[in-house]
């Protein structure tokens, strides 16, 4: 087989791998939106936020430590213990679940009603707000994060491929992993929403609000389930997307990359978030291997908006969404 | 059975009427500087259908959404079952014992008429989320037991030939009949039924009255509803509230309330123009 087609499949895998975070962060987006009509902007900040306090709370770290030290004028930033990672992702996972309450008792059930742009922006300031209290409460360093996950060159992969081709591919551990999860993840969502009493309640809500609250369920409670399990996936994204690069406060940009993701498979549908972050992630591989030494490169930065610009003038309800038809 | 209005009598054609359900003291509800209902009070007995008529505009809506917990009266008690009712949030209330419909249809579009009707049970499920997820043990059993009675109630309603179709394309006439099974899959000890013939045609209206009244008979299920239209509700309902301007202008058996002459003001438009 030629180098080069080679060469496109091993890009095109790794363009897999990369469109499956893509797909964790849309992810979080689709189950706010749908269940509540808000764009949650502040999705990629709570990412960030999760990686955050997650890395904090193994490595010891004392929240607020900054703070705490320029009032009372003491030198403490550690509290000399390190927790294992299974524990300390609990512990965050319960942070993201009081902080879903915080946001849902403190911000939106007072714009209960309101238009989306109202809510819109309320997220916007939610994310600005939480990038704020990220770095005061954990500093602003990169800082590495560890959760014992294979890291580097998977070499089996690379001898096989390397055998039968004569040429190894480079599929990296890390990548493997956050695509098991992803999976893992995803599947335990949909049996989630599709078999349980809570599930069931979600998607009542996402339909209408009066026919839910007429069967008995509390949209609050709803509500804040919603933006737990957003704060979850959030966390999941958060580990792979900080273990791969660090944890930076440049995580929250993905949230950007998120967004051609929903045009593309459309903001209420589940399977449409994963597989829009898996074009978007092969296309932009493909487009920079293939495109992109031609015009001179760095087209990673611009293709996904430029392809969501494309579906938008043709399908702007994105390839899985609901296809909106006015009765007149 | 000269005087019905303290239940526990047989009807003639051979209910059985209970003690009181649910009873309203003296409800004032107001928006802002609007009175939408004036101190009005009545009662619901067990298994009785029960209507609340008046023109339109009367506070009619707004007296069921007291019921049903959407409007909290700034005045008056609502008793239920014997007791002081709290204010409560809707879905309370739903958890409690007392489904409704609406005037304008609440579904979920997006769902089968089968998963619509199902959502009714939801406050009469209880097994644990694994057991739900993996499908296993209590959940199992819950969801078979709730298959089968939501089944039963399709069968009743003659939608059984629907049941799997979105309710988005349904026509309206069945949808309100896909309603009225959703909410009588809460096994409702109180059902709230907002204009059920609302928008109907003719053989439309005589089959909604059927279903109510056969809903009433095979499952004894105590029914308050509301409409203007006084012709049905005359031959449904065994007693009857009228309201006009928020206010109660007459209480009773379908015939006295005929020949009240309040009532017959209001409804030839003596008071109004």
């Amino acid at each position: 087989m030629p180098e080069q087609f080679l060469f496109a499949i091993e890009v095109t895998l790794n363009g897999l791998m990369a469109g499956v975070l893509y797909a964790l962060v849309a992810l979080g987006f689709v189950l706010i939106f749908k269940a509540s009509g808000i764009f949650n902007y502040a999705q990629g900040v709570m990412a960030l936020f999760a990686a955050l306090t997650l890395v904090g709370i193994m490595d010891g770290q004392v929240p607020f430590s900054h703070l705490i030290n320029a009032i009372f004028g003491t030198e403490i930033h550690h509290f000399g213990w390190h927790v294992p990672a299974l524990l300390a992702i609990i512990l965050t996972a319960c942070v993201m679940v009081l902080f879903a309450w915080l946001v849902q008792r403190y911000i939106f059930r007072h714009l209960v009603n309101q238009e989306p742009i109202i809510l819109f922006m309320a997220t916007i300031g939610l994310a600005y707000f939480l990038e704020g209290v990220g770095d005061l409460m954990w500093g602003s360093d990169i800082k590495k994060l560890d959760v014992g996950l294979p890291q580097g060159i998977n070499e089996w992969i690379d001898e096989t491929t390397f055998n039968a081709f004569g040429y190894g591919f480079f599929i990296d551990n890390l990548d493997i992993s956050a695509t098991i999860v992803a999976i893992v993840l995803v599947a335990a969502l949909i049996m989630f929403s599709q078999y349980t009493k809570q599930g069931r309640a979600l998607r009542a809500v996402a339909d209408d609000h009066q026919a839910a609250l007429s069967v008995g369920i509390s949209l609050n409670f709803i509500w804040v389930l919603v933006w737990s399990i957003a704060g979850f996936v959030a966390l999941v994204a958060g580990i792979m997307w900080g273990a791969k690069s660090g944890v930076q406060f440049s995580l929250s940009l993905i949230a950007l990359k998120a967004l051609p993701v929903l045009m593309l498979g459309g903001f209420t549908s589940i399977p449409g978030a994963i597989v829009g972050g898996l074009i978007i992630g092969v296309g932009e591989k493909l487009f920079e291997f293939l495109v992109g030494p031609m015009i001179g490169g760095a087209t990673e930065n611009w293709f996904a908006y430029v392809l969501a610009l494309i579906f938008l003038v043709f399908r702007p309800q994105g390839l899985f969404g609901e296809k909106i038809i006015e009765r007149v | 059975m000269n005087d019905i209005s303290g239940g526990n009598y047989t009807t003639a054609d051979g209910r059985k009427i209970g003690s009181t359900l649910m009873e309203m003291k003296n409800i004032t509800l107001r928006f802002g500087g609007v009175i939408a209902i004036k101190d009005i009070s009545f009662d619901i007995h067990e298994g009785e259908i029960r209507a609340i008529i008046g023109p339109n505009g009367a506070g009619k809506s707004s007296m069921l959404n007291v019921v049903s917990g959407f409007y909290n009266p700034q005045e008056g008690e609502v008793w239920f079952r014997g007791s002081k009712r709290p204010p409560m949030k809707p879905y309370q209330v739903a958890q409690q014992g007392i489904a409704r419909t609406f005037q304008n249809i609440a579904l979920f579009e997006g769902m089968s008429v089968l998963d619509n009707v199902m959502t009714g049970r939801l406050t009469h499920m209880k097994a644990g989320l694994l057991s739900q997820m993996i499908w296993k043990g209590k959940a199992e059993k819950e969801e078979t037991e709730n298959r089968e009675l939501v089944e039963k109630i399709i069968d009743f309603l003659e939608i059984q030939a629907i049941r799997k179709t979105p309710v988005g394309r349904l026509p309206y006439g069945l949808k309100k009949r896909v309603e009225l099974a959703r909410a009588l899959a809460a096994e409702p000890k109180l059902l709230l039924l907002d204009e059920p013939m609302a928008g109907m045609n003719v053989e439309e209206k005589e089959d909604m009255s059927r279903f109510i009244l056969d809903v009433n008979d095979e499952f004894g299920t105590t029914i308050a509803l509301i409409e203007h239209d006084m012709g049905v509700v005359m031959d449904l309902s065994d007693r009857v509230v009228v309201m006009d301007y928020g206010k109660k202008i007459g209480d009773g058996t379908p015939d006295e309330v005929r020949n009240n002459q309040e009532v017959i003001d209001a409804y030839l438009g003596v008071a109004h123009d």
